[in-house]
């Protein structure tokens, strides 16, 4: 086990130092909010961060696996490629966005645009998610065992979103959707990787209604008034 | 950009160190704005008196006449306490009258802040050289807003930095952009506020001044700024006893709070909070969309 301390080592070092590691354990402290801590990590190492974290933390990660135990900030795990990136605390903002595949857990709450434009990554949230979460969501998997915020997965594509909570307002084109077997196994697969405990039934699943997808010439008026149909 | 702080200190206990912790608050901001930099201080002064924080733009005046002019005017004792181009008039007569004598008498100044308990420091420049010259770290009081910022509506000048009053002992700093900013200045000024700049955040703390004045309450104020205010928004705000935030309905521009027995905190980001004592045992959540949060004293000395 490395240990690195960002009292005494700078991000650049540090982040540098993962970039080149192959494999191995890695602890980080003292990392105070900064920013952008363990991004851009590509191997199969396996770093450990005590205390919380600012923006982009664990930002494009792939293969390898990163737990902070703390909160993140805004941009937690963006662009996840693959691997898992998991929290102890809360995330703020954005928290998985654009993530292409791999898994990122979070045990307390996200806040605003969770797994906004998500396209593949699969998303475990203990606790409530924010406004505007899976915006434009295109593939891969929300699961939330709280609440959800308003305007859940609007204009989304292909997205599952899996909500044991209440939702405050479903967003354009977001409809729930029949929990079929298939979908309960894929939860059940979730939950365990997640190491959360909630029964698949107690969730309720919303995906696109599929009616943005293509322009509509009977659409043109409200188009032009700047509405969806 | 721009960089927003807030530190409520709901206990005695970190008191004497208000000016030291805000400090150190600030400067993890700098990388959000180096433009300039501003802060109010509340609840340092002597009970029993009000003061008013002026301002001589690019000049270190010699500021006794005044004080000596408008202790005349008010018929109270002023004790004058200057600091390089600002000063604070510190007088047991009214504040209100002595910021519209100001205003009325002595060209060339501004009136940052009146009130019983605001103080208000602002300049252009890196906020840690803003911070050092006008003290921050060495005041003692109850709470403190703070702000960095990067320019993107207006100028730079230290008229345009932040934070902005919006009416005895209320100030406001703001990390957003106004989209209807002129057209409200023009209805704002309709109902006699007047600006000092064509900063859009000079324009949330006119429209919080109106509402206020019209007899809303810091609550109701904020909720009709939800309908009035068009833009990206998180704001700080500093009243008499306790601050307030609100971010506009989509919270695009950043904000965590961070709260424990002793105190509330608020930045744009964590790293501002997170050397502040006993930080681990807070509860730290990011405030909601078009939610007002407040925090008061229980008690403010007379």
């Amino acid at each position: 086990m490395t240990v690195f301390d960002m009292a005494e080592v700078s991000l650049r070092e540090l982040n540098q130092a993962l970039h080149d590691a192959t494999d191995g354990e890695f602890e980080v402290v003292n990392p105070r909010g900064a920013h952008a801590v363990a991004s851009g990590i590509d191997s199969e190492i396996s770093v450990t961060i005590d205390g919380p974290v600012g923006y982009y933390c664990a930002g494009m990660h792939q293969r390898g696996s990163v737990q902070v135990n703390g909160n993140a900030s805004a941009g937690l795990a963006e662009n996840i490629m693959s691997g898992t990136v998991r929290i102890t605390g809360s995330a703020t903002m954005s928290a998985g966005a654009t993530g292409h595949g791999g898994l990122v857990v979070i045990e307390g709450n996200a806040g605003a645009r969770c797994g906004i434009s998500m396209k593949g990554v699969d998303i475990v949230v203990g606790g409530n998610v924010g406004h505007m979460t899976a915006f434009m969501a295109q593939s891969g998997n929300l699961v939330v065992l709280g609440d959800a915020g308003a305007d859940l997965g609007d204009s989304l594509y292909e997205a599952n979103l899996f909500i044991r909570g209440s939702v405050e307002s479903l967003g354009a084109d977001c409809v729930e959707k029949e929990l079929r077997p298939e979908h309960i196994e894929t939860l059940r697969q979730l939950l365990a990787a997640a190491g959360m405990d909630a029964d698949p039934t107690d969730f309720t699943r919303y995906g696109s209604a599929r009616t943005l997808y293509n322009f509509h010439i009977d659409d043109i008026d409200a188009e032009l008034a700047g509405g969806a149909s | 950009m721009c960089g927003i702080v807030g530190l409520f200190l709901k206990t005695d206990r970190h008191r004497p160190k208000l000016g030291r912790l805000t400090a150190a608050m600030l400067h993890e901001m700098r990388s959000r704005g180096l433009d300039s930099a501003g802060f109010a201080v509340y609840g340092e002064g002597t009970i029993g008196t009000s003061r008013i924080t002026v301002l001589a733009e690019g000049q270190e005046p010699d500021w006794a006449p005044t004080a000596a002019a408008l202790e005349t005017a008010l018929g109270e004792p002023v004790a004058l306490r200057p600091m390089f181009d600002h000063a604070v008039f510190e007088t047991t007569g009214d504040s209100g009258l002595a910021r519209q004598w100001i205003i009325d008498h002595v060209p060339g100044v501004s009136v940052l802040s009146h009130g019983r308990q605001i103080e208000l420091f602002k300049s252009v420049g890196d906020p840690d050289l803003v911070a050092e010259k006008y003290d921050l770290a060495s005041r003692s009081g109850t709470h403190a807003i703070a702000h960095t910022r990067m320019a993107t509506e207006s100028a730079i000048t230290t008229n345009g930095s932040h934070p902005f009053v919006t009416g005895p002992d209320t100030c406001l700093v703001h990390n957003g952009s106004l989209s209807n900013h002129n057209q409200l200045r023009e209805q704002l000024e309709q109902h006699g506020e007047s600006f000092q700049t064509e900063n859009d955040s000079e324009v949330a703390a006119g429209y919080l001044s109106w509402r206020l004045r019209e007899g809303d309450t810091i609550d109701q104020a904020l909720e009709a700024a939800l309908c009035d205010l068009d833009g990206f928004y998180t704001f700080a705000i500093g009243i008499e006893n306790g601050f307030a935030i609100l971010r506009d309905p989509i919270a695009c521009k950043p904000a965590v709070i961070a709260e424990t027995d002793d105190w509330v905190a608020m930045s744009s980001e964590f790293r501002a909070i997170a050397q502040l004592p006993n930080v681990d045992d807070a509860e730290v959540f990011e405030p909601e969309p078009a939610r007002i949060y407040t925090w008061s004293l229980e008690a403010v000395p007379a």
